[in-house]
């Protein structure tokens, strides 16, 4: 019986190294919407406008021993462009600039991912827009992890890169202006632990 | 000649009415083919809109107007053969309800984010399918965008086809049918 113990502790304790020596994986919370895609365009070089995209979906994983390992996957549901203004996101929308009827979805995906420091790394990736696939890098910053008061464990990040409009065959991109080539993309997700 | 409609002839207020919104109802389509396709640095870039969503309004108006009046005079008798009057019963039918989905369309893609419609800056139209009374219905701008491009195309169709029909019967019947809308007495 005292054996039985001892070896039934000993596979616990070998089960749960094991869960550490392995990634975490993660759900980035959508449902409760702990998580945001916006970005932000020049309007004619004097301000910004702001805008962001509402459905979207995705999972990461986290390994604090080999975080080269780190894995992000990101689908965009790009019709849910809001900038707040119906007609402005009506155009956008249009086939002279995101043609989301024939490209309804964006997605990034990782594939490496280095540290610069504690909390702060570059994840690099091919985001496909439009159909179009570039390789992409992001800032990403580390925020915070922990218990929630629910049962369970979230972490999140925060994420920052520059897309070029001229880079995703847009017929109309180039109309808008040279100060509206870049946007700046704001990136927050909160993971739930599976 | 009198304001009000015989049983042979069209009066002044539908004459009117009639050329007013042929009219607009054309310059409209021109303007709004035109002014989807301006880039962003144009001056008429946003111009167009204003005034393609101001006319439209009006036409919208004048559209009740117009119906209204029709129902309140006789309607001169109907020239040609039997399936020519009934063609033409037809097309007027057509005419009217796709003018009233693409008046309904176009002030839905204004009005889709709960934003009123300004009429040359001087009538506010409320937003009526707003958000927070509805419930958000997804998109409505592209739906009802696509609706109000489609069929404004198809009104172009049944607008050629109203005007060749009135053209065959004034110079091919000569039974006079455009002169009357003209104002004009038959010279029979």
């Amino acid at each position: 019986m005292k054996r039985l113990l001892v070896r039934c502790v000993f596979i616990l304790t070998a089960l749960s190294w094991n869960t550490l020596l392995h990634s975490e994986e993660y759900i980035i919370d959508t449902e409760g919407m702990h998580a945001a895609i916006q970005f932000k365009v020049k309007h004619l070089g004097y301000s910004w406008l702001v805008g962001r995209f509402n459905n979207f979906d995705g999972q990461f994983t986290f390994d604090e021993k080999r975080p080269e390992k780190n894995q992000v996957t990101v689908n965009i549901d790009v019709r849910t462009l809001d900038t707040n203004h119906a007609e402005r996101d009506k155009h956008l929308r249009d086939a002279r600039f995101l043609d989301t009827a024939k490209f309804p979805k964006a997605s990034f995906i990782s594939d490496g991912y280095s540290v610069i420091n504690e909390g702060k790394g570059i994840l690099t990736g091919t985001f496909t827009l439009r159909g179009v696939s570039k390789k992409v890098d992001i800032e990403v910053i580390h925020v915070g992890a922990g218990k929630d008061p629910w049962g369970g464990y979230r972490r999140g990040f925060e994420g920052y890169t520059t897309l070029h409009l001229s880079d995703y065959n847009m017929a109309k991109a180039n109309t808008l202006g040279p100060e509206a080539e870049k946007i700046e993309v704001y990136l927050s997700v909160e993971g739930i632990r599976k | 000649m009198q304001l009000r409609n015989t049983s042979s002839h069209y009066g002044l207020v539908n004459i009117v009415l009639h050329w007013l919104m042929a009219a607009m109802i054309v310059g409209l389509f021109g303007l709004g083919v035109y002014m989807v396709d301006l880039d962003y640095y144009d001056r008429w870039y946003n111009k167009g809109p204003d005034l393609h969503r101001s006319l439209g309004m009006i036409v919208a108006v004048l559209l009740v107007l117009r119906l209204s009046w029709r129902c309140l005079n006789p309607h001169p008798q109907m020239t040609g053969k039997a399936w020519e009057t009934y063609a033409a019963h037809r097309m007027a039918q057509s005419l009217y309800i796709v003018l009233f989905a693409i008046v309904i369309s176009g002030y839905l893609v204004s009005t889709a984010d709960g934003r009123p419609i300004v009429i040359f800056n001087w009538i506010e139209v409320p937003a009526v399918l707003s958000l927070d009374l509805f419930g958000d219905i997804n998109r409505l701008e592209d739906k009802a965008g696509l609706v109000h491009k489609w069929l404004s195309y198809l009104l172009m169709v049944l607008v050629s086809g109203h005007a060749m029909a009135a053209v065959k019967h004034q110079v091919i019947d000569r039974d006079n049918t455009l002169g009357r809308m003209l104002g004009l007495k038959s010279r029979r």
